[in-house]
């Protein structure tokens, strides 16, 4: 069978703390004081569950030595399109060819374990990359809300410089609704905690893991990474009694740090457990829902050499603390905020014109001149150098991957923005050419001609009235 | 070879509005108004104008599209009217569609007349608009300030100018422009502010705050132009004569080319040059005795001295903190409040430069009238700094 080849994530730079949310509603609820441990990922305004899987998989491509991608999967059951289909986004985004196979998995927690053994038994050559990705909504106030983050993790599936071999799969399904989210709802509907553990995980988990490691002939004890994504703190204690596993091979869920991210869960803490694995060790990476998935794979000496750009630990590190609540209920639209009229105009996208330019929105494509050089973004007719303006002149030519300074740059607390003051200036890339960008992650007095940036894809506005967001991209300062 | 448009053309007349919220008129109202004090000012009939440019720049937020607006509200003899839009330029634009017309011998007199109706949105600052439906898909959502910031901030690195000199440098642009503005009664802003008020308002765009942007105003101005012949033999004495008309409009090389360091108007840079030979003017620091430049953020007043040739690239900061361009200076700039002060209704703007250009060659300006202007140099801009168009005009006695 197939192994994994690479791995890669990405979490939000904003982290709640916790304390805020618990303060913001213990008048409420006082229990929500018992979780307000720690802190957890929110989405900016301007990502979702594709703006997330763009830069996971961004990241897990950076540790592939060759690319050679066949197909891209998206598990996600917060997808921002239930009719266009999200991964081609992702593969546009990303410059992918369009000869790959593409498609979207959802509808369950194990939505992305699923996917995985879908690649796994897959006689697809080439790299596949799966992708999970992850943006609940959640009631304000609720426990949901205190106990899940947002964030994306891709890996990448291959016979080749596999770091991680599968021994085995297994997959149960049983219609066991310990929550649901039905069509039209906003929000999640689930059942008591208790009754879950003891009625779901302990009844439907044991039987799939036993399948798994007795067609591997690998015993529960010698796993060295036992992965159980959830959002019940003590869950994976309690089966890995059950199953004779050690507790130290548990994979914390990362609860105060990041948040369960939902469907995007399992790649996470694969990516987790990746980071820290030895050549030999096991890997059991289960996905609970309507039955659970259950996967085994073996560390092979390959993972060492396998470094993505960021990874998990760096993700983690890299942060900014928030600590209002009100922004996260703004953010997530919970809240009707008055936004000012210059924020009520109407935001209809043109599809004939968005699609015209799809190259430069979506894959942030421009243009090099072969007449004189001149690399330019955006790709117009006539060639801008005023030296040569020669007519369709121009190879088409990447930005996305292209970092830059500023050359000019304001935060401006006219315009409308979802989160003011919209900060943007003109950015100068170190490949040639320059243009008039957005930035977002700005700390005050961070920016100033001369400062860094990377490029990064994100949403461009919302069209709520016609349920339509449109996406470009976007420069962050570095570090 | 083109002679250009030096000593062909000369104001019969000249009218303005008063600028302001002006929430009791429409834009007919504010076109009467400038156009009423106009006729009278240039002595002819309503039937005597063979043509007319009408300018407005902000059509969703204003009369509607076409030339017709201008002749209904006017009634004005079916003659031939043409709509011109060219954002804050709208106005010059309008005046150099009347004075080609003269000149070119299609007809004896014209008119010209600009008009902008801002206040209609419910909210400050200029209208939320379109910028086409390509651009909209990847420009950021910036407003003026944001984009005229972007100037403070190229301009700060390329001459590394400490922050604190900039702002208070910016912020004596608006204190003398306010200065101006008290002293004349058709303007919009008629306060006197301290540089302490300029300094410590609140940002709009870092580093632009409150007072180092221009009014947005309601308002018209017009013009009726003829041949210097026509005009003498119509009685007119001390007549103003164009003596340039030039537009510069950026091709994307600004915001596409790496030519550019966002530190200063490649257009007006251009234009005035070009303005400047058409003229015969060699030193424009002696020459120009007069200048009503686009001060629609402190910044770009600032910037725009350097650009027109009337102080050193890189001493703009020191100049201004130093008066050159106060009413005592030895080249006054905003006379009249500028767009700071007398306001900035968009259509108007250029055509209000004029006027008050017009009146200062006349002696008629009252109390803010200059000792002994010469020439007097209007210069509109257009749009953001990285992309924009711009025009100047330059009048002075005719001959």
């Amino acid at each position: 069978m197939k192994g994994i080849t690479s791995y890669g994530v990405y979490l939000p730079r904003l982290r709640l703390g916790k304390q805020a949310m618990a303060e913001a509603n213990a008048w409420f609820d006082a229990s929500l004081k018992g979780l307000a441990k720690g802190e957890r990922s929110i989405c900016n305004w301007d990502e979702d569950t594709i703006t997330m899987a763009v830069e996971a998989t961004t990241d897990c491509l950076s540790a592939l030595t060759e690319a050679n991608v066949s197909s891209l999967k998206l598990a996600s059951t917060t997808l921002p399109f239930l009719d266009r289909q999200n991964s081609v986004v992702i593969a546009e985004a990303l410059s992918l060819d369009r000869t790959i196979s593409t498609m979207d998995f959802s509808a369950s927690q194990r939505a992305a374990t699923s996917a995985l053994i879908n690649c796994l038994e897959s006689n697809r050559n080439g790299n596949q990359l799966l992708v999970a990705s992850e943006h609940r909504r959640t009631k304000a106030g609720s426990r949901a809300e205190m106990l899940w983050g947002d964030a994306a993790a891709a890996v990448a599936i291959g016979d080749d410089d596999v770091i991680a071999q599968c021994l085995s799969v297994a997959t149960h399904a049983v219609d066991f609704i310990d929550h649901y989210r039905g069509d039209g709802a906003d929000f999640d509907y689930d059942w008591e905690e208790r009754w879950i553990r003891d009625e779901g995980f302990m009844k439907i988990v044991p039987a799939v893991v036993e399948s798994v490691l007795d067609d591997a002939g690998v015993a529960a004890a010698d796993i060295k990474h036992f992965i159980l994504p959830t959002d019940q703190a003590r869950a994976p204690a309690a089966l890995a009694k059950r199953l004779g596993i050690n507790a130290e091979a548990i994979v914390e869920n990362q609860i105060a740090s990041v948040g369960v991210a939902g469907a995007a869960q399992p790649l996470l803490l694969l990516a987790k457990a990746l980071e820290s694995a030895l050549a030999g060790d096991t890997i059991l990476l289960l996905g609970f829902g309507q039955g659970c998935d259950a996967i085994l794979l073996r560390a092979t000496d390959k993972l060492a050499q396998c470094k993505p750009r960021l990874g998990l630990s760096a993700a983690l590190m890299r942060r900014r603390e928030e600590i209002n609540y009100n922004k996260f209920l703004s953010f997530n639209n919970l809240v009707e905020r008055d936004i000012g009229k210059r924020g009520e105009a109407d935001k209809q996208t043109y599809l004939s014109g968005y699609n015209r330019r799809k190259d430069l929105l979506t894959s942030f494509l421009g243009g090099k001149c072969r007449e004189c050089g001149t690399v330019q973004i955006p790709r117009e007719k006539y060639c801008v150098n005023p030296e040569c303006n020669a007519l369709d002149s121009q190879d088409v030519y990447s930005f996305a991957s292209q970092q830059g300074t500023v050359l000019t740059w304001t935060a401006d607390r006219l315009t409308f923005d979802w989160s003011p003051p919209a900060y943007f200036g003109m950015v100068e890339f170190d490949g040639g050419g320059k243009l008039m960008m957005d930035f977002t992650e700005v700390e005050e007095g961070s920016i100033d001609s001369g400062s860094r940036v990377s490029v990064h894809f994100r949403i461009r506005q919302f069209d709520p009235r016609r349920g339509f967001r449109k996406y470009f991209w976007k420069a962050i300062v570095e570090d | 070879m083109a002679s250009g448009i030096k000593d062909k053309v000369v104001i019969l007349g000249m009218g303005c509005s008063k600028f302001g919220e002006r929430w009791d008129s429409s834009p007919s109202d504010l076109m009467v108004e400038a156009f009423e004090e106009c006729l009278a000012d240039a002595g002819v009939e309503r039937n005597q104008i063979e043509a007319a440019w009408f300018g407005a720049g902000i059509d969703a937020f204003n009369v509607g599209s076409s030339a017709m607006p201008l002749s209904i509200a006017l009634r004005l003899n079916y003659i031939p009217v043409t709509k011109v839009e060219n954002m804050c330029a709208t106005g010059t634009e309008a005046f150099r569609g009347a004075v080609y017309a003269v000149a070119s011998g299609a007809c004896d007199i014209a008119l010209a007349l600009g008009v902008e109706k801002l206040k209609d949105t419910g909210y400050g600052g200029l209208p939320q608009r379109s910028r086409g439906v390509e651009n909209d898909m990847y420009w950021p959502n910036l407003s003026a300030p944001g984009a005229f910031a972007q100037l403070a901030s190229g301009y700060r690195a390329k001459h590394k100018v400490n922050k604190d000199d900039l702002k208070r440098a910016m912020a004596h642009v608006s204190v003398k422009s306010h200065a101006n503005g008290a002293k004349n009664p058709k303007a919009h802003l008629q306060r006197e502010i301290t540089e302490e008020q300029a300094i410590n308002a609140p940002f709009i765009a870092e580093p632009i705050g409150l007072f180092d942007c221009c009014g947005v105003s309601d308002g018209s101005a017009c013009a009726i132009v003829t041949t210097p012949e026509i005009a003498k033999s119509l009685g007119k004495e001390n007549l103003v004569a164009v003596k340039a008309l030039q537009l510069a409009v950026s091709n994307g090389t600004e915001s596409s080319h790496a030519s550019w360091d966002g530190s200063y108007l490649k257009t007006t840079r251009i234009a005035s040059q070009r303005a400047y030979d058409e003229a015969g003017i060699r030193k424009p620091k002696d020459e120009i005795t007069m200048t009503e430049v686009h001060d629609c953020f402190s910044i770009t007043e600032l910037v725009t001295m350097e650009d027109l040739q009337l102080t050193e690239e890189g001493a703009g900061v020191k100049d201004v903190l130093d008066g050159t361009f106060d009413a005592e200076g030895s080249n006054p700039c905003q006379i009249d409040g500028g767009l700071k002060c007398f306001g900035h209704p968009i259509g108007a703007s250029g055509l209000r430069m004029l006027y008050e250009s017009y009146l200062q060659l006349q002696g008629r300006a009252g109390a803010r009238q200059l000792s002994d202007p010469k020439m007097g140099l209007n210069h509109n801009l257009g749009g953001f700094p990285h992309q924009n168009i711009c025009s100047i005009s330059i009048v002075g006695p005719y001959g």
